[in-house]
């Protein structure tokens, strides 16, 4: 109970810095740099949902990202639709195309499955490319508003944004929590654990599979219509596979299959590249090896690794009392012995 | 109860399973004997919908269910406790338990009730209970294993080499719950090498080798059948 406890105060502590982060960091560019990071969060959630519970690697998200924010632009700026019913189409179309992708996609497994969302992440890449009427091309896509206030919530300055997709993540943190703690999330867990194991305990693996996938896609395609309105410009690049490779970069480093990873990793990773801005490209020469490293030694990621040193401890600590328990125990009964037979001798 | 009739299973072009029929009566246990690779792991994972065989039927009530997927066909009551004692090993015991459950999960009272019948079966998963699955010994694993498979409330179970890599003792009591089970109304196929710990507690028996079954009888008739006590028993 009193780790219980303790999570939740530090969780506590951990929103009410975001909250107050705007408020105490005066410099524009690093309240900036937090919302896009909140905004790779959500999409590293999506990823994760899928990826880490149900362990199936998807390459396609950052398509399906790119998406969501494309149509997002599209609907608002040439449909001329009212932002927030733009918002909530843009999510639910890119979650329809997941649908139809997922369905076909899941006919595939383990590598094949990684190497079949990659061709569809990088027909997204093209579509969007070449699609010049559309989206604009390599032109790219400029004048998608900001989100429209709500009643009387506005959301025109950069701290009212944050807050904004602060929300996003933290009902995006609730859901994945929820989720993952309940039977629907040791359903994932078990299909990830074994397909084969899941069939014979009567879980309809395709079923799962697919409505995991199509969360996750929805997840994502938030973020990306959140990254549409924020950034308020687009090129093709979103739904490049160097932006598919950052989000998975960021969910390794933070613990693939855990709740805490998509924000350690994130926040580490932004945070570093930005420390390391000033050596330019050459600053891959480190992040390459670091990486490398990580991977060999916490292959589950800064987050996975804790989780795991901590049932190491708590493992390590059961047995010690055990084993306490035993020998004192044992002590009693050889005194109780060793009484009796003295009251016996008398 | 459950049939099995004619049934012929492939690997590519290595034919597993030949011409395989026999039957379980409902309230039985029957046992399948065979040495490793005889193909009794194939048999039962095609009965439970993980193979397609390329002939025959399997017949459940009467009714086909080889051409189900696995889901459906733990839906009717066929549940499969796999060999290697496979269970979730970072979710806690009650979760694996759950998870056994989940063909009933709308059910919550039942799932209760399945769970403290699973419980007063194996005391020890009760004590256990919010222990990883992994951390438990090979015992109290397979009985967990056995005990998953229960929860779904199976009219027939599978039960693929329960006292494999058991220490005598425990196979013993393994065996004796096994009867347990059984006489509380669930009918029992059992694959085992084990022959003569199987017999004792089995109505009826086949001999599995080289994918075929090449005798049956009841459970007297096999032990008392010298082909059978020279190959499986010992003397």
């Amino acid at each position: 109970m009193a780790i219980l406890e303790k999570r939740r105060l530090w969780l506590a502590a951990l929103i009410a810095a975001a909250i107050l982060f705007p408020l105490f960091v005066a410099n524009g560019y690093y309240v900036h740099m937090m919302t896009i990071s909140f905004i790779w969060m959500i999409a590293v959630y999506g990823l994760n949902l899928f990826a880490g519970y149900t362990g199936y690697l998807s390459l396609a998200h950052a398509g399906f990202f790119a998406i969501g924010a494309y149509a997002l632009g599209i609907l608002t700026v040439k449909a001329g639709w009212p932002f927030w019913l733009a918002f909530a189409a843009a999510c639910l179309l890119t979650t329809l195309i997941g649908v139809f992708v997922g369905l076909v996609a899941l006919r595939t497994k383990e590598h094949f499955f990684a190497i079949y969302t990659l061709c569809v992440g990088y027909i997204i890449y093209l579509i969007i490319d070449k699609w010049d009427s559309l989206t604009g091309g390599v032109r790219g896509f400029i004048g998608i508003p900001a989100p429209a206030d709500i009643g009387p919530l506005s959301f025109q300055t950069p701290a009212a944004q944050y807050y904004l997709v602060l929300f996003f993540l933290l009902v995006v943190v609730w859901i994945m929590h929820r989720l993952v703690y309940s039977l629907t999330g040791r359903t994932y867990i078990a299909i990830r654990n074994s397909e084969e194991l899941a069939l014979t305990l009567g879980i309809s693996t395709m079923k799962n599979k697919l409505a995991s996938f199509v969360l996750s896609v929805f997840f994502t395609s938030l973020a990306g219509a959140l990254y549409a309105s924020f950034i308020r410009f687009l090129g093709p690049d979103i739904a490049y596979v160097s932006v598919m490779f950052d989000f998975l970069t960021y969910l390794l480093v933070g613990g693939i299959g855990t709740l805490a990873g998509p924000v350690v990793g994130t926040l580490l990773v932004t945070f570093l590249s930005q420390q390391l801005q000033f050596l330019q490209d050459y600053r891959m020469l480190i992040f390459g090896p670091v990486l490398t490293l990580l991977i060999i030694f916490y292959p589950h990621g800064i987050a996975g690794g804790i989780i795991r040193l901590k049932a190491k401890r708590g493992e390590a600590r059961r047995l010690q009392l055990e084993a306490r328990q035993a020998s004192a125990e044992l002590a009693a009964a050889s005194r109780q012995e060793r009484s009796e037979r003295y009251a016996k001798e008398g | 109860m459950l049939e099995v009739a004619n049934i012929s299973v492939r690997y590519g072009s290595f034919a597993a399973i030949r011409d395989v029929t026999f039957s379980v009566k409902r309230g039985e246990i029957a046992v399948l004997l065979g040495a490793n690779g005889a193909g009794k792991s194939t048999l039962f994972r095609t009965i439970s919908g993980l193979h397609k065989p390329v002939q025959g039927e399997i017949r459940l009530n009467g009714e086909r269910i080889d051409s189900l997927p696995p889901d459906r066909i733990v839906g009717r009551g066929v549940v499969q406790c796999a060999e290697g004692r496979k269970l979730f090993p970072r979710m806690s015991v009650y979760e694996n338990l759950l998870m056994g459950a989940y063909v009933h999960r709308k059910d919550k009272d039942g799932i209760r009730r399945s769970l403290e019948h699973v419980y007063e079966l194996f005391p020890i998963l009760r004590e256990k209970r919010n222990e990883p699955a992994g951390s438990l010994s090979g015992g109290q694993q397979q009985m967990l294993a056995i005990g998953r498979a229960l929860m779904s409330r199976p009219a027939v179970l599978l039960l693929d080499e329960p006292s494999v890599g058991l220490a005598p003792l425990i196979v013993e009591q393994m065996f004796a719950t096994i009867k347990q089970i059984n006489q509380e109304g669930t009918t029992i196929l059992l694959a085992e090498q084990n022959a003569h710990a199987a017999l004792s507690i089995a109505h009826r028996g086949y001999v599995f080798e080289n994918g075929t079954i090449v005798a049956s009888g009841t459970a007297e008739e096999l032990l008392a059948n010298d082909d059978v006590r020279k190959a499986y028993i010992g003397g």
